[in-house]
């Protein structure tokens, strides 16, 4: 009986999930001759991967990006979500939440376009600084790295903004008011207390940042434009220029493993299920 | 200490909107750069961008994909997360596993799979194959809300239904999903916003149909303008709606 109700969820999942990965891998090994697609056993495409300059820069850059987005995300959002868990009141607490979160529904083209209204040569930014006259030149951020991690770290601020919040109010005010109790200083209840119950859910958020981050290909390629190559815009280009299917596939595991790596690293915390 | 929280939290709230304010701010602007200065108030813009036939379709594609594969992946991910969560199957752990995983894969990937698959097999691309790509993005979500919000609560009157003489079929439409509107209702529309929101997938699976995100995206390239910013003004007052209608109908219901 139980059978028949999971049946139709994994065979979807299987066949257009798991069937087409497993399809990708086997392309990764053929080559192309010409514009055509040679099924074989040739792991050319991903020495190349790994020696040719231009896709390791993009491998390393996607991995800086991220790293980055991943911890200044965290460190934004871990006092917001703090001070409307503890200092907001009670009834005001889901509208500051929800506030806070809003623009996490634009639609997610327009929201880097956007940035790029307010960071480009003529952009809002710029405008102001002119004004003011704190800078003789407009700066250039849109088309560098900064304004694609500035374009992350506003989607993800909002992100685990959500899921540490979900965390802190779970909390029991007693432990809190324990490790005071016993003396602790509002550092180390933090650092003692605090912090340990929250990290599941600090580490859930941080490994959802991770993935959503490095497999983006709209944001680097509106706000970072073609100096700084991704791994996904790599893909895209492989894709469309040169019709590259297999290296476009390789390419595409190198990714799946480097989220592989990071979920193996944060599984012992981890609670996919309890999003 | 105190005013310090207040002012990360104005200073937080400045960063979050700041993008969206500037967005919406020069929709209407009464010129042809969506950048400072602005040169008066005008509804032009709007006027474009609701007589834009391709823009509309490609509206309608969207929400047609959104609520089409929504309904598919919430009725796959209830009856799953029913199953696991009351019979003990043999590699249930598993199961769970297999369901989930799509959450932990880029949509590239998603995508590029899909893309070689339809390719090999010769299914032409269209609505429907973007369809079921966002099914396969949703139904984790899906999962994941009904299977946490199976309690034991629902056990015991489904337990009773049964005891009652209720069909399978029955405890579910009349036992279990009426108990469980509220989670119901909100892995849907967390599935809607997601699924009409979403690019890649619609971007590499259909030729023709295309979908509002693509649509955007193609606006992007011919560089700045207004009218971009009227589209996404537009695209987040649906969502804000839909979102708002949600915590009003169904979390103030919960509580």
């Amino acid at each position: 009986m139980g059978w028949g109700l999971v049946a139709p969820a994994l065979i979807w999942t299987g066949a257009f999930f798991v069937l087409p990965f497993a399809a990708m891998v086997v392309l990764s090994f053929a080559h192309m001759e010409g514009r055509t697609v040679v099924q074989g056993f040739d792991v050319g495409n991903y020495v190349r991967a790994f020696t040719d300059w231009t896709m390791v820069k993009a491998l390393v850059n996607s991995l800086e990006i991220t790293a980055i987005v991943t911890v200044v995300s965290l460190v934004l959002a871990y006092p917001l979500a703090a001070i409307i868990a503890f200092r907001v009141p009670a009834r005001w607490q889901r509208l500051a939440l929800l506030m806070a979160v809003l623009p996490f529904w634009t639609s997610y083209v327009v929201r880097s376009y956007s940035w790029l209204l307010v960071l480009g040569q003529n952009g809002v930014v710029n405008k102001a600084l002119l004004g003011l006259g704190l800078i003789a030149e407009p700066l250039e951020i849109a088309s560098t790295r900064t304004a694609t991690v500035i374009g992350f770290v506003h989607f993800f601020v909002m992100l685990l903004t959500l899921t540490i919040y979900a965390n802190l109010i779970q909390l029991s005010p007693n432990y809190m008011r324990a490790a005071q109790d016993l003396g602790a200083g509002r550092w180390q209840t933090f650092r003692h207390v605090v912090l340990p119950l929250t990290l599941p859910g600090v580490v859930t958020g941080a490994f959802l940042t991770f993935v959503l981050c490095i497999g983006d290909y709209i944001t680097p390629q509106i706000l970072g434009g073609n100096t700084e190559l991704t791994l996904p815009q790599l893909i895209m280009l492989q894709l469309g220029r040169s019709g590259n299917f297999p290296l476009a596939s390789a390419l595409s595991v190198v990714l799946m493993g480097v989220v592989t790596v990071a979920y193996f690293l944060s599984s012992k915390w981890l609670r996919l299920d309890r999003v | 200490m105190k005013a310090l929280a207040w002012v990360y939290m104005a200073a937080a709230y400045v960063f979050v909107f700041l993008p969206v304010a500037v967005l919406v701010a020069f929709s209407f602007q009464d010129g042809r750069l969506p950048v400072p200065p602005f040169q008066g108030f005008s509804l032009k813009w709007y006027e474009k961008v609701l007589g834009d036939g391709d823009l509309m379709v490609a509206l309608g594609n969207s929400l047609l994909v959104a609520v089409v594969s929504s309904v598919v992946a919430l009725f796959l991910g209830f009856l799953a997360a029913h199953a696991l969560a009351r019979v003990r199957l043999p590699g249930s752990v598993l199961m769970r596993g297999v369901l989930i995983a799509p959450m932990t894969v880029s949509y590239l990937i998603v995508a590029l799979g899909l893309l070689h698959l339809f390719g090999m097999v010769g299914v032409k691309l269209s609505l429907w194959t973007v369809g079921a790509g966002h099914v396969v993005i949703n139904l984790p979500l899906c999962f994941a809300i009904c299977f946490a919000a199976m309690g034991d609560q629902q056990k015991a009157a489904e337990r009773a239904a049964r005891d009652l003489g209720a069909a399978e079929w029955q405890v579910l439409l009349l036992v279990s999903a009426p108990m469980l509107a509220a989670p119901l209702a909100a892995a849907f529309f967390l599935s809607v916003t997601f699924s009409w929101d979403e690019f890649i997938i619609a971007f590499l699976l259909t030729r023709f149909d295309v979908t509002l995100p693509v649509e955007i995206w193609s606006m992007l390239r011919s560089g700045l303008s207004p009218a971009t910013n009227a589209v996404g003004s537009l695209v987040f007052l649906v969502s804000v709606t839909l979102v708002v209608a949600l915590e009003l109908l169904v979390f103030r219901r919960a509580k």
